[in-house]
């Protein structure tokens, strides 16, 4: 980055000025916000008597805590599924509409609906798809012989919230792929075929290493939104006294933060949120250099 | 869209199966809300009866969600601070972005690659420390703490600003610079004019975003429904009419609108606005 205009005399100032939020952001926000949180998960402090210092109680109380403990193992299913799955199914969808069919500015358009919509709202409406009784869902299973399944239920409500999270997310990365494939040089395929590559080795040994920077971006960006997951899972999930039948890690954050006000807790997950985020990326970084083929 | 000329090795019935699975796929995408604006058609006693097609079409659920809930109030809100919020965004992402962009001075790679770190940050990381200050503001349960974190920046506009910034030849900016122009003049006569599409599509992501935030709203107004924002009503509505669903799918159908109508008339900048954060 060494091109550009050097500010002269009293133009430094403007630059300040022009920069001053994002740094103020920066500040306040994300790097200021790390430390205060961070700080915050030594004390015991419910914001109305003075916060009182407890060293690695926070933490080590989360280690007999089933309630962060199954927040924490729902996280992780969540974002095992939710991950490959969304990045699957937007990949296939991709590859789908790069070729030679009608309409695929209409599909595009239709693929991208879910994406746009509020997830409250859509939420609402997914508890009308899965309702037990009467629910579409279940009226079409009837409809072939299967008996109700109670997809929000303890033992399915996890699995259905992951379908509606992936439901959401395709048309994102379809967008997204789509690019990627239309970048790809048509001559590549060509040479593969020449070469006597059938269909499916041009998409193992053409398309997908072209592919590579999109999927690994998409995988980051994906994981991410998994960890942090939220509004799907309060409207499909919740059940009285602000809880959850399939409570994550966000959600158990927000219950004990800003419903019990027990802020000790809650930054002490926030914390653990944050750590399990950095350390996939890492994760994701090794291997995307590990996978990276000179150019 | 590029259109694909067929190579004469590939045969066509491939592509006939992939027009079968693209189908069954948008079945799956829209079908949800096909149900949704049935269902909103029917007569609450029908609820459960018709299938797909309403025994007798009604409109009587749209101006219930109206009476039993300030559901014009709640709109309002949702635009106001969706508003406000874009505007912020605009201003200051496009601002640090310019600066990024074309301006030299010491530090600027170490401190653009300080922010795009920060996208790692969740949300909820920030979320307790600003709650804390802004309780201590005394803005709890205003609609500020919604719409003034805006006003500072953030990575992922200040990221796609850049990105389409660094495609104007800079030798606009240095002929202007020969001319006499300040660096304010280049942002504000050059810059900014020849960013409209980013800036229409960073417009829409902001906007959707501000628009769709229940996380916020939740903890800052979770419950007075004259300053609460839509999804906080929603989510309010739920537990007052659960099982109630003519009405549900009709507030539904409300909330979802006015996005939906904005996505078809500006197609182009919602999805070039994806494609652009996605590319490098």
């Amino acid at each position: 980055m060494n091109f550009g205009l050097r500010p002269l005399g009293g133009e430094k100032l403007w630059v300040l000025l022009l920069l001053g939020p994002t740094l103020l952001g920066l500040v306040l926000g994300a790097f200021g916000s790390i430390f205060a949180t961070l700080g915050l998960s030594f004390f015991r402090w419910d914001l109305l008597t003075t916060p009182e210092w407890v060293g690695f109680d926070n933490y080590l109380g989360l280690a007999g805590d089933r309630m962060f403990l199954r927040s924490l193992s729902n996280t992780l299913i969540f974002s095992l599924l939710y991950v490959p799955l969304t990045i699957v199914c937007a990949m296939a969808v991709a590859l789908l509409l790069n070729r030679r069919i009608h309409g695929v500015g209409l599909f595009r358009t239709l693929y991208f609906l879910p994406v746009i919509s509020s997830p409250t709202a859509v939420g609402l409406l997914w508890t009308w798809i899965f309702a037990q009784d009467h629910g579409v869902l279940n009226a079409m299973l009837g409809g072939i012989g299967i008996p109700p399944v109670r997809w929000l239920g303890p033992n399915m409500a996890l699995y259905s919230v992951v379908v509606v999270n992936v439901w959401g997310a395709i048309g994102e990365g379809m967008i997204i792929f789509l690019a990627g494939l239309q970048a790809i040089p048509r001559e590549q395929y060509e040479a593969a075929h020449i070469d006597g590559a059938n269909a499916i080795q041009r998409l193992f040994y053409v398309t997908l290493p072209a592919m590579a920077p999109s999927l690994f971006f998409q995988a980051v960006l994906s994981t991410i939104h998994a960890f942090q997951a939220f509004d799907y899972i309060y409207i499909l999930t919740r059940v009285g006294n602000g809880n959850s039948s399939v409570p994550t890690l966000v959600f158990s954050i927000y219950r004990n933060g800003f419903r019990f006000f027990r802020m000790g807790d809650a930054t002490a997950q926030a914390i653990v949120l944050t750590a399990i985020i950095f350390l996939f990326t890492l994760v994701y970084f090794r291997i995307q250099r590990r996978w990276e083929v000179p150019a | 869209m590029i259109r694909i000329e067929p190579a004469p090795w590939e045969s066509r019935w491939p592509d006939r199966l992939a027009m079968l699975v693209l189908l069954l796929g948008a079945i799956a995408m829209v079908g949800p809300f096909i149900w949704m604006l049935s269902t909103s058609l029917k007569l609450p006693e029908d609820q459960y009866a018709g299938g797909l097609i309403p025994p007798t079409l009604s409109f009587e659920n749209y101006s219930k969600i109206f009476e039993i809930m300030p559901f014009q109030t709640l709109l309002w809100n949702s635009i106001k601070i969706a508003l406000i919020s874009t505007f912020g965004q605009l201003l200051t992402c496009s601002m640090a972005a310019f600066v990024f962009a074309i301006v030299k001075f010491p530090g600027r790679h170490a401190l653009f690659v300080l922010l795009l770190v920060t996208l790692m940050v969740p949300q909820q990381i920030t979320a307790i420390p600003q709650f804390i200050l802004f309780k201590w503001l005394g803005l709890y349960g205003t609609q500020a703490p919604l719409y003034l974190p805006s006003f500072l920046g953030g990575a992922f506009g200040v990221f796609l600003m850049r990105q389409y910034f660094l495609t104007i030849p800079i030798e606009l900016a240095e002929a202007a610079r020969i001319d006499g122009a300040s660096l304010m003049t280049i942002y504000w006569k050059i810059y900014l004019p020849l960013a409209k599409p980013a800036l229409a599509a960073f417009a829409i992501f902001a906007f959707l975003f501000s628009w769709n935030d229940l996380f916020t709203a939740l903890i800052y107004l979770p419950s007075d429904l004259d300053k609460t924002t839509l999804p906080v009503g929603l989510a309010l509505f739920q537990v007052q009419f659960a099982g109630k669903w003519t009405i549900m799918m009709a507030a539904v159908l409300v909330s979802v609108a006015p996005i939906m109508v904005a996505f078809f008339i500006a197609q182009k900048h919602f999805i070039e606005g994806v494609a652009l954060s996605g590319l490098k």
